[in-house]
């Protein structure tokens, strides 16, 4: 597993497994051909037909009402069949492995698997597995796996950057929260850099900071105020309900206190900075409604730009 | 090697076009561009062409009937119709009509839009070798080419010229 | 059966032996060395030219998998995986279902190893119960029944009062304790080196602290005690410097670390490549420097393989599932000489590690070929290099990281008690 998996032999993306060594260049691809499928939900038919007869397993090992139905109706979208696997936590009950589940559905004619997996190196285990075995028109995409990556999550965020902000080479950018367990922070941090972000941040406190985290290439801040300073944007991370007990955190009422996002906070950043979070929010935990409802908040149109940045990825990688 | 053809001047093959289109297109036809060669005379045409003609772009890509064997090739634009697809009367605009797929898919897009009442079909060059029943209401000139040459409008400071390029078939 | 090994380098280390000398075996047992003894009559010779002849190695760690685990692998597999390796003698953990904490397991154990008539087997036994940590086994009744030590594997001790008692009860009788340092809390949930790695592949992290405590407090009990301890297996260049400290002041203490942390580092992991999923973690490259140091300059006092070969259904999952565990008895020589050779390390000293030092530890008169010892003896050329193929090892585990990989050094014979137990042709 030397060659990067996600490219093919003529360097197209064939699977998308991590934003980490994505060339600029197939990342830029990506966002721009997101731009037309924007506004296929302003047309009557919402959809085209470029992978009508292609069929889409969404691959869940774990739960995700909310990411499964982005992806859903992004699949729909583009006219594929889409059939939706919740395995959950019985796979390994019933005995049947990962990849053997992987076979099976090979063996039904999948063409996409969308896979969503609490154990990094999912994805990559089925990819290098699809590879292998000869299977190179079936490709996989990364719903999320571990703590580790969460691609479609950093591309749409890249959008929604871009869509605000235009160029990224100018750009201050804060990740405030549980960095330590965040795949999504970890994909945003990939992508940043590679666009040629000059300062990306990370703030939260020292027990929910991954070791040596700056060697990704991030400026570390435990005091909330001095990180927003001057920042263009300021993407709020999910803070589980699990973390807020016990040895990580004493209470989500101290998280608040010290790193929830109030407008008092906000204003220390820049005046037309914006305002990200992946979703759904913790009202009060990580944000408090005035912002999350506010005009510097582009919450929900991160939801719509990430259907379209669905349909673009599904659409390069199935036809390379 | 197959012979160069001779190329016509595609300004004036341009107006060309506009004088046939004059008089024949509906006061308030809805003319669309298939990008990027057609976009460009679709701009250019409402300046030649009387009558209340909106002006709109399409981008064919997502319906192209050879995403199986090549891939999403990259430059996709948006598909801008700032009119109502359902009742119009369409002109469909293409720089250089060849096998007709490109106009298929466009039929296909608007329809997915809504139901026009009539769709005519207006192209600068017809260099024949067509694949489906597809025809010109208006053409701008006919050309013969051999098959492993491509012929590319392209545009310079707002000029427009026709181009011969050569391509494996 | 007289079996004359003309014309090799013989290095036996413990002897300070390196030169071209021929070897004499007769009875089981080296006749003579460099001369043939009167009235010699060959059985057999084998040409040891370009050859070196060095003592059977001796693997301080090697899992067979019986009893109870033998869908990953069994004695037989095993067993011949060892001479393939050239290894003449091994000492498997407890670490068996059940453990051996029983006599009668112990027995069996020896019992069906010594059927096979290939490597020596000495058992480790289990320190408590069922390796729970709550109750001490009757280490009296196992070290009679063959063990040459008791460790608690790779489990954790969660009772430093017990951890004290048995350094105590040990000590009253001269049982061997053989430690892995591991901290039962810090870094339980992880599975790989909590640094720069773990963090890009979003890995639950080991910081090198669940070692480092665990070492201090294995040091404070060794210090008070005056018992002899055996620490297996170190990871960090931090324990390193512990124990080169702890040894000068004179503490009784040796320590082995695993073959494969002499190479590897956490970068290895590549794309969640699960055969680098190992206990200890494959830490950074600064600690594998710090360990490669500590064996070249002996704080450090031998090399073992760590063997343990696990089926693929264990390692084709995703990297935090995978079972940790690398095959190594087929390595521990060729990853040894490779050592050697990129850190200049004369060749009889990189023996001494596998060979006379493992054999101190275990407390047993062998790793050696000096006149009347028992004929356990190794013969490779160090220049061969060979591809490390699924079809190549004889292990039923193919779990290695060096999969696809070629390595320099490969055995041509190997004897036990004086018998031609494994040979390939050139």
């Amino acid at each position: 597993m030397i060659r990067n998996p996600q490219l093919n032999a003529n360097g197209e993306l064939t699977h998308l497994l991590t934003l980490e060594g994505l060339p600029a260049d197939v990342i830029r691809s990506i966002l721009d051909t997101a731009d037309p499928f924007v506004s296929i939900a302003e047309r009557e038919v919402k959809k085209v037909p470029l992978l009508r007869g292609k069929a889409v397993f969404n691959l869940f090992f774990e739960n995700s009402t909310r990411t499964r139905t982005t992806f859903e109706i992004a699949a729909k979208r583009l006219s594929a069949d889409v059939i939706n696997l919740n395995i959950g936590a019985s796979s390994t009950s019933k005995g049947e492995t990962l990849l053997d589940t992987v076979d099976n559905l090979v063996a039904m004619d999948a063409d996409i698997f969308v896979v969503r997996h609490s154990q990094s190196g999912a994805p990559h285990l089925i990819a290098h597995h699809l590879n292998a075995h000869g299977r190179s028109h079936v490709h996989v995409v990364n719903a999320g796996d571990g703590r580790h990556a969460h691609p479609t999550q950093g591309l749409l965020d890249l959008y929604t950057i871009r869509h605000y902000k235009k160029a990224f080479h100018e750009l201050t950018v804060a990740i405030v929260g549980d960095v330590l367990h965040s795949r999504v922070a970890r994909s945003l941090i990939h992508g940043l850099t590679t666009l040629g972000t000059p300062e990306v941040r990370v703030i939260g406190p020292k027990t929910l900071m991954p070791a040596k985290v700056e060697a990704m290439g991030v400026r570390v801040f435990h005091d909330m105020r001095e990180g927003l300073r001057g920042c263009d944007v300021v993407v709020m991370l999910r803070l589980q309900s699990e973390r807020m007990k016990g040895a990580l955190l004493p209470s989500p009422g101290e998280f608040f206190k010290n790193y929830g996002l109030t407008q008092e906070k906000l204003a220390l950043a820049k005046a037309d900075a914006i305002v990200m979070h992946p979703g759904p929010m913790n009202r009060g935990v990580e944000i408090d409604s005035p912002v999350a409802d506010g005009e510097r908040s582009v919450i929900l149109p991160q939801v719509t730009f990430g259907i379209a940045v669905r349909m673009a990825v599904m659409s390069i990688i199935a036809g390379n | 090697m197959t012979a160069t053809p001779d190329l016509p001047d595609a300004e004036a093959t341009l107006v060309a076009l506009a004088e046939r289109m004059r008089g024949a297109v509906a006061f308030d036809a809805a003319f669309v561009g298939i990008y990027s060669g057609g976009a460009w005379l679709a701009e250019r045409l409402p300046d030649l062409v009387p009558g209340n003609h909106a002006v709109g772009f399409i981008d064919v890509s997502f319906y192209r009937d050879d995403y199986s064997r090549t891939g999403l090739k990259g430059g996709s634009r948006r598909t801008e119709l700032p009119f109502n697809v359902d009742g119009a009367t369409i002109v469909l605009i293409d720089d250089v009509l060849y096998t007709g797929r490109s106009v298929r898919a466009a039929i296909n897009e608007l329809f997915d839009f809504g139901r026009p009442d009539c769709i005519e079909l207006a192209v600068l060059v017809d260099r024949g070798g067509r694949e489906l029943p597809i025809e010109p209401t208006y053409c701008g000139a006919r050309l013969t080419v051999a098959r492993d040459l491509s012929i590319v409008l392209s545009r310079d400071e707002g000029r427009l010229a026709l181009a011969v390029e050569r391509h494996e078939a | 059966m007289k079996i004359e090994i003309a014309n090799g380098r013989l290095i036996d280390p413990a002897n300070r032996v390196d030169r071209v000398a021929s070897l004499y075996i007769a009875d089981g047992k080296v006749a003579a060395i460099g001369a043939a003894p009167s009235g010699w009559r060959a059985d057999r010779v084998v040409d040891a030219r370009g050859l070196v002849v060095a003592p059977g190695l001796i693997d301080l760690s090697a899992r067979l998998r019986e009893p109870g685990l033998e869908y990953k692998a069994t004695l037989e597999s095993e067993m011949a995986a060892a001479v393939a390796g050239g290894v003449t003698s091994l000492a498997c953990p407890p670490d068996t279902d059940p453990a051996l904490d029983e006599p009668g397991l112990v027995e069996m154990l020896k019992h069906r190893a010594r059927s096979l008539n290939l490597a020596h087997v000495y058992p480790i036994g289990a320190l408590t119960v069922q390796l729970q940590g709550t109750a001490l086994t009757e280490m009296g009744q196992l070290s009679a029944a063959g063990c040459v030590a008791f460790s608690q594997a790779d489990v954790a001790l969660l009772d430093t009062d017990l951890l004290w008692r048995a350094m105590q009860y040990a000590s009253t009788f001269g049982y061997r304790l053989w430690l892995r340092p591991i901290d039962p809390h810090i870094g339980r949930t992880g599975v790989a080196h909590d640094g720069e790695v773990a963090t890009r592949l979003g890995l639950p992290g080991i910081p090198t602290s669940a070692e480092t405590i665990a070492l201090s407090t294995i040091l404070t009990l060794v210090r008070e005690s005056g018992v002899r301890v055996h620490l297996c297996r170190l990871s960090a260049a931090e324990s390193v410097a512990m124990v080169r400290a702890a040894k000068k002041e004179g503490l009784p203490i040796t320590c082995d670390v695993a073959v494969h942390h002499l190479h590897l580092s956490d970068v290895d992991i590549g794309w969640f490549d699960s055969n680098t999923r190992m206990v200890p973690p494959l830490r950074t490259t600064r600690d594998r420097a710090a360990l490669r140091a500590g064996v070249a300059d002996g704080t450090i006092d031998l090399v073992c393989s760590d063997h343990a070969p696990v089926d693929d259904d264990g390692k084709q999952v995703p990297f935090g599932e995978a079972e940790p565990g690398v095959t190594g008895l087929e390595l521990l020589l060729p990853l040894t000489i490779k050592w050697a050779n990129e850190d200049g390390i004369e060749l009889s000293s990189a023996l001494a590690k596998i060979t006379s030092e493992p054999a101190k530890v275990i407390g047993v008169a062998a790793g050696d070929l000096a006149v009347g010892q028992a004929a356990d003896v190794c013969i490779f050329d160090p220049s061969a290099w060979w591809k490390v193929e699924r079809g190549a090892l004889s292990s039923q585990g193919k779990n290695t990281p060096f999969l696809g990989l070629e390595v320099q050094g490969r055995v041509r014979y190997t004897l036990v008690g004086g018998k031609i137990v494994h040979e390939i042709d050139a």
